[in-house]
């Protein structure tokens, strides 16, 4: 049986005429252990999936499964334990008035786990940080290092399932591959699962072993990365996204300048 | 609207160079802070280094402290008892024995304003105490919840928003009765929607942050998240504007001094004494002019002081 | 010297540069000492797409900036040469410079979400942008918006003209903004992560347009950003900045030939899709990278130290 269990997840948003479906009918399935990424641009929905599973947001219909519990519009604490996330903006994911001790201990007060000052040394430990960040505010901390607190957070409950949305979007390149480096070796360590969401065709057939790609609220294409690459995309959407990926190209440029325009998801 | 993406982040940040001045300033500047406490002092203190490069807040502060330091000491300080009458000395001009004069029942008028400061802070602090509480209660709940406790809440504000201060202090006033405790309510309850429609503002602005998402993710309650999350951030504002109000307040509760419906006669209220003093001013300037020059002092230090902590509590290093 | 070619193959040349840049440099005096964003920079941009790549702090947007004097009033600026087609740009009045802005230099910027005018229509902004700079009647300069309009493709002209900013899309705003640069008919447009914000397919759209005007119009164009990959695929030269200064210098087709370490450093820790990796290699920063040498590559031109 699959860890995670989405199907038919539908989210829309406002009312009457300004009715937007960000989610349509989507359906899918993660196993332990694996790396799931979501692809797409932006408005495609892949953070509204994410987030409704996290349940950040009750708005939404279907049916999600996760370790064999039916989730519903609100969660127990020890269903939210289960799964945590990494947030895309490393300087609006952490308090700025807390010390990353707070930031830290606060889950853990939150649960009930003892141990806080064990627990806190030792996360830090997990991302490559010594003690000494441990009373330092976040603007004292570089973005990276930030990402990497907030990717201690999220484990320090020891939670099954990772999601992270766009995690090294906002990082530098050089930096982004520190935290995919200390993301793939966490996973190594431990029992994780993670769902990857990324607009980043590259970073996510880095990371992930299967992937879904999202358009308008719809999954297109799922596969494993290993198909990707070797036979190459099947869907039109994925294979322009792939082509897209590797670079500006005159020539595709010129064939895409010519679709439609008007199409383009208004923000 | 957020703001503008920045861009990558650097991971380049040099940590500060390691100071080895002796003792507490030691203790404040080290570059790795060892506990909470060290890491919030240091915090302060760096506010505090900040605060003191803007020469006009420090003033500000210097006179709020004298002002603190004359109503504590108000017995040495005063030359006079603020209420022995003495009608032989009666509309005395300023001279070495009545450093300000006398008013016209013989009282030393320097006493009086010495005395009066007591009134004067205990008015702001008592006003203040009550109403910045309360306005950052009802504007985070509101903005937090939304949905129909923001309405029902922000249409209670908006009625006494509609209100003119003073209006509405008088008829509080009228209704209960003049003096100083009532002038206080009074005056408080014109004050608080101020505070809780800013604090709503800044609610709705953190509502949506990610740090806020994942203390949710954690399986955090609604109180823990408005008391340990939203509360810090909407701080700095409700704190400017307390320092900035308290002149507001000062010159309300002169208002209804001047008014006669504040401190009663033979309080030494400012206000009070600037009304009486009026009709005395043509021949006997000193009477409303000493008052009134208290009043415009104190009132000039909170919003000088206020301007310099909404500088430093600006989370703009951040 | 003589540019590398551009995609389609035509050689671009070049008989003076039209920007020529000889040790820029930018200074603040900050409370924390003083601060040098751009070192000491040094290069030419002819009739071709010259990247300028960097990672936040490398100095990339100030070195765009300064060109256009547009740096923060705290800013130190000197230089040793600052040419516009051999015209001295270091010692213009701010009057003669605001002539300079928008009509012989222009600049794109990242969103158009902030740097469109929100209270206005956008065919009136892309008018204006006409009018400061050239006597027309409004009916003519309309008209000069619209053909802008089309020329940066958008197909229903006469629609966009009366939208607000708020109402178009990413891609269709920075299409705004490139017919709005580009109507006074500049002889350098500066991009500063002109396609960041937006999707990869209304990216590679975007650019197109880009591609197409800058070469129908034979304009010099400075291209900052800090995506590797895309600069290598879009521009002719790239020139990669580290702690304020150029450390390489070289054509976009060479660039997988790259010799310093930074440069060598930021192409291995990018994932790429051609080549899978077990784990990206972690950029090991080299203390003598912020004063060594600039890496030239032979046929690169145009860059002095």
């Amino acid at each position: 049986m699959s860890l995670i269990d989405i199907r038919e997840l539908h989210v829309a948003f406002g009312e009457h005429e300004d009715r937007t479906v960000a989610v349509d009918r989507l359906s899918l399935s993660v196993e332990e252990g694996e790396v799931y990424g979501l692809v797409g641009e932006s408005g495609c929905g892949k953070s509204t999936v994410l987030r409704a599973l996290a349940g950040l947001n009750s708005n939404w219909q279907g049916r999600m499964v996760v370790a064999g519990e039916t989730l519903g519009p609100k969660r127990s604490k020890a269903q939210h334990r289960l799964m945590q996330m990494v947030f895309q903006d490393p300087y609006g994911s952490l308090h700025p008035r807390h010390t990353v001790n707070t930031l830290l201990s606060e889950p853990i007060e939150i649960q009930g786990l003892g141990t806080a000052d064990r627990r806190i040394v030792q996360a830090l430990d997990q991302v490559g940080l010594d003690a000494s960040f441990r009373f330092r505010y976040p603007h004292q901390l570089s973005g990276g290092q930030r990402q990497r607190v907030a990717i201690a957070r999220a484990l320090i409950l020891e939670p099954r399932v990772l999601l992270l949305d766009e995690p090294t979007s906002a990082l530098d390149v050089s930096i982004q591959a520190e935290v995919l480096n200390l993301l793939s070796e966490l996973k190594r360590s431990r029992t994780l699962t993670y769902i990857f969401v990324s607009h980043d065709l590259a970073v996510i057939t880095h990371m992930c072993s299967r992937i879904g790609v999202m358009r308008l609220g719809k999954l297109v294409e799922e596969t494993s990365v290993d198909v990707l690459l070797g036979e190459g995309p099947r869907h039109p959407y994925t294979r322009h996204l792939y082509q897209a990926s590797a670079g500006y190209d005159r020539r595709l440029a010129q064939t895409t300048a010519e679709l439609d325009f008007e199409s383009e998801p208004q923000p | 609207m957020s703001p503008p993406p920045q861009g990558p982040s650097s991971d380049s940040a040099a940590l500060p160079p390691v100071v080895s001045p002796p003792g507490l300033k030691a203790w404040l500047t080290i570059a790795v802070p060892q506990s909470a406490t060290q890491a919030s002092l240091q915090r302060a203190y760096f506010g505090w280094i900040r605060f003191l490069r803007n020469r006009l807040a420090v003033i500000g502060l210097a006179v709020i402290v004298l002002l603190l330091l004359v109503a504590a000491f108000a017995p040495w300080i005063a030359t006079h008892d603020p209420l022995a009458q003495n009608l032989v000395e009666r509309l005395e001009p300023p001279s070495a024995t009545h450093w300000f004069g006398t008013d016209q029942i013989g009282r030393d008028l320097f006493s009086r304003i010495v005395y009066g400061s007591r009134i004067t802070i205990y008015i702001v602090l008592l006003v203040t105490i009550i109403v910045a509480p309360i306005g950052l209660v009802i504007g985070t709940i509101a903005g937090y919840f939304g949905g129909r406790i923001d309405v029902a809440l922000m249409r209670i504000t908006d009625i006494f928003l509609a209100f003119p201060g003073l209006v509405l202090a008088l008829a509080f006033v009228a209704a209960l009765g003049p003096g100083l405790e009532n002038a206080v309510i009074a005056i408080s309850l014109t004050n608080w929607p101020g505070f809780a429609r800013l604090a709503r503002a800044e609610t709705l602005i953190v509502r949506s942050s990610d740090y806020i998402a994942a203390s949710r993710l954690q399986g955090a309650s609604s109180a823990r998240i408005i008391v340990k999350h939203v509360v810090p951030m909407c701080l700095p504002s409700v704190i400017v504007r307390m320092t900035l109000s308290m002149a507001g307040v000062i010159l309300t509760a002169a208002g209804l001094g001047f008014l006669g419906l504040g401190a009663q006669p033979p309080s030494p209220e400012w206000g009070a004494m600037l009304s009486s003093g009026r009709r005395f001013m043509l021949d006997h300037w000193w009477m409303p002019t000493f008052p009134g020059l208290a009043i415009l002092l104190i009132s000039l230090a909170f919003n000088l002081f206020g301007d310099g902590l909404r500088d430093v509590l600006d989370p703009r290093n951040e | 010297m003589s540019s590398a070619g551009d995609s389609t193959g035509q050689r671009a040349e070049i008989a003076a540069p039209i920007l020529a840049v000889q040790d820029l440099s930018v200074r603040f005096d900050t409370p924390h000492g003083l601060v040098e964003a751009v070192r000491g920079v040094s290069f030419d941009i002819g009739r071709e797409k010259v990247g300028i790549v960097g990672e936040s702090g490398s100095g990339k947007s100030m070195t765009g900036r300064a060109v256009l004097r547009l740096t923060p009033k705290a800013a130190q600026v000197s230089a040793q040469r600052l040419d516009l087609h051999g015209q001295d740009l270091r010692r213009l009045s701010p009057r003669e410079m605001r002539a300079i802005r928008g009509r012989r230099i222009s600049m794109v910027l990242q969103d158009p979400k902030y740097s469109l005018n929100p209270v206005m229509r956008v065919g009136a902004q892309i008018a204006e942008a006409y009018l400061v700079h050239h006597k027309a009647t409004q009916r003519e300069a309309r008209e000069r918006a619209l053909e802008m309009l089309e020329a940066v493709k958008i197909r229903n002209p006469r629609r966009v003209y009366e939208l607000f900013p708020h109402e178009v899309s990413g891609g269709m705003g920075q299409r705004v903004m490139i017919a709005m640069m580009l109507i006074p008919e500049p002889e350098l447009l500066i991009a500063d992560e002109p396609t960041s914000a937006l999707d990869v397919t209304v990216r590679m759209q975007v650019l197109a347009i880009l591609d197409d005007l800058v070469s129908s119009r034979g304009l010099g164009l400075m291209f900052i950003s800090h995506d590797l990959n895309l600069v290598a695929t879009f521009c002719d030269r790239v020139l990669i900045m580290y702690a304020g200064r150029i450390v390489e210098s070289c054509r976009a087709s060479d660039l997988k030939h790259a010799r310093h370490g930074y440069t060598r450093g930021l192409l291995e820790s990018l994932p790429r899709i051609d080549e899978r990796k077990e784990r990206l290699q972690v950029l090991e920063r080299d203390a003598a990278w912020r004063d060594g040498p600039t890496i030239l590559h032979q046929s690169s031109g145009g860059s002095r130290p």
